[in-house]
């Protein structure tokens, strides 16, 4: 198989290429890496997977990629990609890049800041992080899914119009994150919360099973 | 002329737009938007120009586009722009991906924090930030810079290979930028300023026109070190 996917269920862009793959039926050799134990920071990863030292990555035979968004279009090109993830129509196409564009220092990197500040650093240094910082960061990422409403869930079912597209996969997997927190986006956000629930019915069973062990530690979050 | 580019020389992706577009001589209107007076907080160009209210933006007849790298794409799909900047190969084209998603969290994110907090922030305020602060944000973007020469120049003349591709040009654009607030980037960094240096040179007037008012502040805010 010359599809290798470097992968950890706990990383947003992950998920997106995992869901992305598994539901395209494109064959891959799945290959997890475990984030929390330090798998990604030894010079065996760094040489021989990326020297990014990150995930996700993709190596295809000898050609070796980082960079989901990078990946989805590599894939759209290379593989048999079901058209609607990432349309050939170049005006549908470019909507789809316009999101993908925006979301890495929008929703991704409010989101995913959140959820580092909330979660791993008590489990990283021992405490909390000071309450007034903790609060920005809170308030970046509840300014931030509001205007996942505003700006791109107002005018149809999903992020790019009426069909379901990469960009709304991408977005999801970023907005389920905070759940680990114990914070759920889509409370007093009614319009981001059907856009969710849509996502996770149409993209089932895949989408569900890549969130799996999220879903468990958003349960057990919430109870505490 | 169907193509118009909204901008602002003071934004790093409206730069590399505008010298895209000039050295691929693609016609288009001139659009400049002063973000200085928030002429893009206004409702005429949320409703006119771009719901996202920031530059870079282009209208293509009716159809209008933010994200310059989405921008670049759709030019290059649907404009003649000379194949270099998005070479049609796929591995090749892949690499230029790669690196174009890497610096939003990257490259741009923190030479842009730097910026805001050294030189907008006190125009904005009246105040300078606090030095612990602004000593963390500016450890950040030098940390960033570091990777730059380690992760993306340590094997060609170009981010890609061999050859000037739009990554080296958003590159170069943000690496600019924190000279408006008197830190020099290439300084202390000799792959990162050759770089640059090839970039400046390839790319000529068009990059030197883009670049100046960027230029004229720097060199003013270089003396007021002194």
């Amino acid at each position: 198989m010359s599809l290798k996917l470097y992968f950890d269920l706990l990383s947003q862009p992950s998920r997106a290429l995992y869901i992305l793959l598994k539901s395209s039926k494109i064959p891959f050799e799945e290959c997890p890496i475990a984030l929390r134990k330090g798998a990604q920071l030894t010079d065996e990863y760094k040489n021989n997977v990326s020297r990014f030292q990150k995930v996700p990555v993709v190596h295809d035979g000898d050609f070796k990629m980082t960079e989901s968004v990078a990946i989805l279009r590599y894939l759209a090109r290379e593989k048999s990609l079901p058209d609607y993830w990432y349309p050939k129509d170049s005006k549908r196409q470019v909507r789809v890049d316009e999101f993908l564009e925006w979301q890495h220092n929008n929703v991704r990197a409010t989101c995913a800041k959140y959820f580092m500040k909330k979660w791993i650093f008590p489990l990283v240094t021992g405490q909390e992080l000071e309450p007034e910082k903790l609060a920005e960061y809170k308030q970046s990422m509840e300014d931030c899914l509001d205007s996942m409403e505003t700006l791109w869930l107002a005018n149809g079912n999903y992020i790019c119009g009426d069909k379901l597209t990469a960009a709304d996969l991408w977005a999801a997997c970023e907005v389920e994150q905070p759940r680990v927190t114990g914070y759920d986006p889509i409370v007093g956000r009614p319009i981001l919360g059907a856009w969710l629930d849509r996502i996770r019915t149409e993209v089932d069973p895949h989408y569900g099973e890549a969130h799996a062990i999220l879903n468990k530690i958003a349960m057990k979050s919430q109870k505490a | 002329m169907s193509l118009k580019l909204y901008y602002d020389f003071l934004s790093q992706p409206s730069r590399a737009l505008y010298i895209l577009l000039k050295t691929s001589k693609l016609p288009f209107e001139d659009c400049p938007v002063a973000l200085r007076n928030g002429a893009h907080l206004n409702d005429e160009f949320k409703y006119n120009v771009s719901r996202f209210q920031k530059v870079p933006v282009i209208h293509d007849g009716d159809f209008k586009l933010t994200e310059s790298v989405a921008i670049l794409r759709y030019l290059s799909r649907e404009k003649n722009l000379p194949e270099f900047w998005y070479p049609k190969d796929s591995k090749k084209q892949a690499r230029v991906d790669e690196f174009l998603e890497w610096q939003h969290n990257n490259v741009r994110a923190f030479c842009a924090l730097y910026f805001q907090k050294k030189w907008l922030f006190p125009i904005i305020t009246g105040k300078e930030m606090e030095p612990k602060k602004l000593a963390g944000y500016k450890k950040r973007m030098e940390d960033c810079l570091d990777s730059m020469e380690i992760l993306w120049l340590s094997n060609g003349k170009y981010i890609c290979g061999d050859n000037l591709t739009a990554a080296d040009l958003w590159a170069a654009c943000e690496v600019e930028q924190p000279r408006l607030a008197s830190y020099d980037p290439t300084v202390g960094r000799p792959i990162l300023g050759a770089w640059l240096d090839r970039v400046r040179s390839e790319l000529g007037e068009n990059y030197r026109v883009a670049h100046e008012i960027l230029n004229k502040i720097a060199t003013k805010s270089q003396k007021a070190k002194m």
